[in-house]
């Protein structure tokens, strides 16, 4: 199952974008995350309590960042194991626009269960997945806009930085680098 | 013949008070002093390289004891594959390796990795969670036909591909039948799938290995059907144990429907470890276990042709099936979609041309064998679908079409190879059309329609070859294992008697039928028979019970050994009497000379023999017992027709079986209650199939029906109140009880009934639907209607 949706964040794309690399944002997002640690780059490991369907578990696992295409797009990927619940693999392809309003975020969410989830659990992973999704990204929201009011905060950038960054966006129209992607994605045939 | 207990008599099952009142002992029932106990770590990936496995910290947990992995298992043979099949170029099918524990790969959800044996099951439970296997998931292949192309990978690396086997039966017609197909007035085509089910026995599988050090002696107590095959199963081929130094045991088993058939894994590693450790190792599965690990049944998708001539006779059939092997090659699965399904897809006609092709596959799944009916009920679903949908198509009376075509001399040999001994199918169909009311159906279908319920009626017919079988024929067929049965009857000193049979009774009723079989023939009450089932080490060698053969291939044994005591028995009364034997009669438990009045009681008889203070020593052993083996000439062929009549909400496409009719003929019948209650089981179990059961893989190989939540067993409230007949009886030709067997033919005959009904429901109400997958579930009915 895919399933997507968006939501519009009061707060400039480069800003939104940031937080996405941030552990501290994550960590607080995540539903039922215990423990996070860990980079954008080398990836974040992830304790997660949930209850999916009859199963609840512990789930450890690492969650990685790929695709990325900053400030536009980016692969959000996390794989846990829950023990003898089995374990749970999820991703979401993001997507950042620039919209009047701040940034329009896009997600499609694919999630699998293997093991006693799936044999237990697979008549609910679809909702389990909407939901989890659903509560990830309006906390990921909120996150974001109160950083953007609270310009102290650590994953928020600093009002002079979003307004150099927003005039730099503004200056290169993400011209040079949408046609570049459109390169890309041909490459790739994506 | 005593009224109340002998051939014929609907004796009360003895075996049911222990069942009942909880007093049965099952393997699980089976604690040995200071036996450890062991959890087997299961794959949660359905393909993938084992990169590595640590298990030091799981080693160091409390109660521990070993834990095991395929490095354990280097020395030793993995599971034997009991069936060979040769393929249509004259090849051996690929067989693969089938090791006791992973070996580098895990190619199903389930299959067992590691085993830990700790002290208690709840530590052998946390010790196994402890253990980190690093596995390198590989792309899945679930899908069949999508199994069989270049790019699919490979479940064994070894294999040249993922098909097993391309069978062809019989080859040397395929262009005959091609020939016919494109000549034919009328060809009828349909496409289906058979889908794919879990055995589900009551008592899910249990095994307990033992080990006596003094002496060298291993015994396995374990949940199966054929306690003997498992010994030289896993003695000759897995352990490299001689059978006199092995002992299997095979107690009160709760139901096995073909599932504990097989030798397993589980069985071996118990046995293996128990010396290895010089404890007593004991497994139960869970109901999770089970259903990852029990063989499964069915998973055929079909392309079916029928082709007829102007006058709607059957000219010609050409099927064409992937069906699914999983994994690795479970004992018989070879077996079950070639000479347990292709030799039956003539059914009950006189089509001249049959060709059938059958391309086995491997997929990441487990492996699929035997299940009530193995490969008759996939036979008898085709065809009977596409003679339903052949008459539709033709405008023709589905129960007319069927008479016009049906055989009615016997013997008959059919083009793929069987020879119907004897049958009468008219009969069975006229007894139907009886018993169902059939001229009451429309009256029946306006009740509904007032009720704003739409009404069907599904009528097919079904013929099984069972009682498997002769040795010589399954020999050539590729066999490797006889199927004869066995017994000894034993007669004590004061009268009564013991028999030991070969066979097995998982619910089968051998306790009460088969001294009903003896009494009948002694004239003694069946009171005085107990029956010894199960034990290697008490019972002669025997090939189990599957296939619906105990009774037609173990009764028979039973009869030959009876025939013997009597003819020993008959001397010794001669000797006592100082008459001749030829002048001896048997008759009420009495031994009489011809036209006198001399007579000895049985249980004189019984008691000169073994103590034979006047006997005739120099000329007959004391003692009186006797072993038999019986190897038939041929399969037993029974058959029968069924009715189901089913409403469908419109509105939800919910189906109700309204009344469901079986006529059978099982040929002579020894406890018709017996019968009657395999029928009625057999049925619930192809209703089960028709409108509820599935098991059900996503496309990374994972199993989304892994309980009762997601896999829909039948509930009473499902079925409906069965009619149940089998006074039609055309004796078995070559037994000398002239039985067939009735263990499957519920489970074989249902299923297509009730889809022609649904669809026959559907179409009556305009809905232009000509076929709908098994289960028929409210969902899918509900589409079809939607168009």
């Amino acid at each position: 199952m895919k399933l997507t949706d968006s939501r519009i964040i009061t707060a400039p794309r480069s800003v939104v974008w940031s937080a996405l690399m941030s552990v501290d944002v994550l960590k607080a997002c995540v539903p039922g995350c215990r423990e996070m640690q860990g980079t954008a780059e080398e990836g974040f490991e992830a304790t997660v309590v949930q209850k999916v369907g009859p199963v609840k578990a512990t789930f450890r696992g690492l969650v990685t960042l790929s695709n990325m295409f900053e400030p536009e797009s980016l692969t959000l990927s996390g794989e846990g194991k829950g023990g003898p619940a089995g374990f749970a693999k999820g991703g979401a392809d993001i997507k950042l626009e620039e919209t009047p309003e701040g940034t329009k975020l896009t997600y499609e969410v694919e999630a699998n269960v293997g093991g006693k989830l799936a044999q237990l659990g697979s008549r609910v992973i679809d909702g389990f997945a909407k939901k989890m999704a659903d509560q990830f990204f309006e906390r990921f929201k909120t996150e974001v806009e109160e950083s953007v009011d609270d310009p102290e905060s650590e994953s928020g950038a600093s009002a002079p930085d979003r307004q150099a960054m927003s005039e730099e966006a503004t200056r290169n129209g993400g011209q040079a680098k949408k046609s570049w992607f459109a390169w890309l994605k041909n490459l790739f045939g994506r | 013949m005593p009224a109340d207990g002998g051939i014929g008599a609907a004796t009360i099952r003895r075996e049911d008070v222990r069942f009942l009142t909880g007093t049965g002992k099952y393997t699980d029932d089976i604690n040995i002093h200071g036996q450890a106990h062991v959890h087997f770590l299961r794959s949660e990936i359905a393909h993938g390289k084992i990169k590595g496995l640590d298990k030091a910290s799981a080693e160091q947990m409390p109660g521990v004891l070993k834990i095991f992995t395929s490095d354990d298992f280097a020395e030793v043979g993995g599971l034997p594959c009991g069936w060979q099949v040769t393929d249509r170029h004259g090849e051996a099918m690929q067989e693969p390796a089938h090791p006791i524990l992973a070996s580098g790969k895990v190619r199903h959800v389930g299959e067992p990795i590691a085993a830990v044996v700790a002290e208690s099951r709840e530590q052998a439970q946390d010790a196994a969670e402890a253990i980190s296997v690093d596995i390198e998931e590989l792309p899945a292949v679930v899908d069949m036909p999508g199994a069989l192309e270049d790019s699919a990978p490979k479940v064994h690396d070894d294999l040249t591909s993922n098909l097993c086997y391309d069978w062809g039966f019989v080859e040397e017609n395929r262009e005959a039948v091609d020939e016919a197909i494109r000549n034919a007035a009328h060809v009828t085509t349909l496409e289906l799938r058979n889908n794919r089910l879990v055995a589900n026995p009551m008592e899910p599988r249990v095994a307990v290995g033992d080990y006596t050090s003094a002496s060298g002696d291993s015994t396995l107590y374990t949940t199966s059907q054929n306690p003997h095959v498992i010994r030289l199963l896993m003695g000759a081929f897995v352990l490299g144990i001689p059978e006199h130094k092995l002992r299997v045991v095979a107690p009160d088993v709760g139901g096995g429907f073909g599932a504990k058939i097989f030798h397993y894994a589980e069985e071996a590693f118990c046995t293996f470890a128990a010396k290895n450790l010089g404890r007593a190792v004991k497994w139960t599965s869970t109901r999770s276990e089970a259903f990852m690990s029990d063989a499964h049944g069915r998973d055929h998708v079909t392309k079916i042709d029928l082709a007829l001539d102007a006058e709607n006779n059957f000219t010609a059939i050409r099927t064409e099936t992937h069906a699914n092997m999983g994994a690795y090659l479970s004992t018989f699965a070879p077996s079950v979609p070639t000479w347990l399904h292709g030799t039956l897809m003539a059914g009950n006609y006189k089509t001249p041309l049959v060709y059938v092709n059958v391309k086995a596959v491997f997929t990441n799944t487990v492996p699929v064998d035997a299940y009530r009916g193995a490969g008759r009920p996939e036979a008898t679903f085709q065809l009977e679908r596409v003679i339903d949908k052949a008459a539709r198509e033709l405008g023709a009376d589905p129960i007319a079409l069927r008479r016009q075509n049906f055989i009615t001399e016997f013997p008959y040999a059919t083009p793929v190879a069987l020879e119907y001994d004897t049958g009468n199918y008219v009969a069975t169909m006229d007894r139907l059309e009886d018993m169902a009311d059939l001229a009451g159906f429309e009256s029946r279908l306006a009740e509904s329609r007032e009720r704003g319920m739409l009404r069907g009626l599904g009528v097919n017919c079904y013929i099984e070859a069972c009682g498997i079988a002769p040795s010589s024929l399954v020999g050539q067929l590729g066999a490797r294992a006889g199927l004869y049965e066995s017994a000894t009857v034993r007669v004590n000193a004061t009268g009564g008697l013991v028999v030991m049979t070969g066979s097995h009774s998982h619910g089968q009723g051998h306790e009460t039928a088969f001294p009903q079989v003896v009494a009948d023939m002694l004239g003694i009450d069946a009171g005085m028979v107990e029956v010894v089932h199960g034990d290697t080490a008490n019972t002669p060698m025997g090939m189990g019970t599957y296939g619906s053969r105990s009774l037609a291939v173990g009764g028979s044994a039973l009869v030959r050994a009876t025939e013997k005591i009597i003819s020993k028995a008959k001397r010794i009364a001669a000797h006592l009497m100082e008459a001749s034997e030829a002048d001896i009669e048997l008759g009420g438990g009495q031994f009489s000379v011809a036209g006198t009045d001399k007579s000895v009681a049985w249980g004189d008889v019984c008691l000169a023999a073994y103590v034979p203070h006047n006997y005739p020593l120099e000329d007959l052993e004391p003692g009186l017992e006797e072993t038999a083996f019986y190897d038939p000439s041929n399969f037993t062929y029974p058959a029968g027709a069924y009715a189901c009549e089913v409403e469908v909400d419109p509105e939800t496409g919910k189906v109700s079986i309204e009344r469901f009719s079986a006529a059978d003929d099982f040929g002579n019948v020894v406890n018709p209650m017996i019968v009657e209650g395999q029928v009625h089981g057999g049925l619930a179990q192809g209703i089960g199939q028709a409108l509820l059961e599935d098991c059900v893989y996503d496309e990374n190989g994972q199993l989304l029906t892994g309980s009762y939540m997601d896999y829909a067993m039948p509930r009473a409230d499902d079925v409906p109140f069965y009619a149940v007949d089998h006074s039609c009886q055309t004796p078995c030709t070559h037994n000398p009880l002239g039985v067939k067997g009735c263990g499957e033919a519920g489970a074989i005959g249902s299923p297509p009934a009730v889809v022609n009904a649904v669809i026959d429901a559907l179409q009556r109400a305009g809905h232009d639907v000509e076929h709908i997958d098994m289960p028929v579930s409210p969902s899918r009915v509900w589409h079809a209607m939607q168009g």
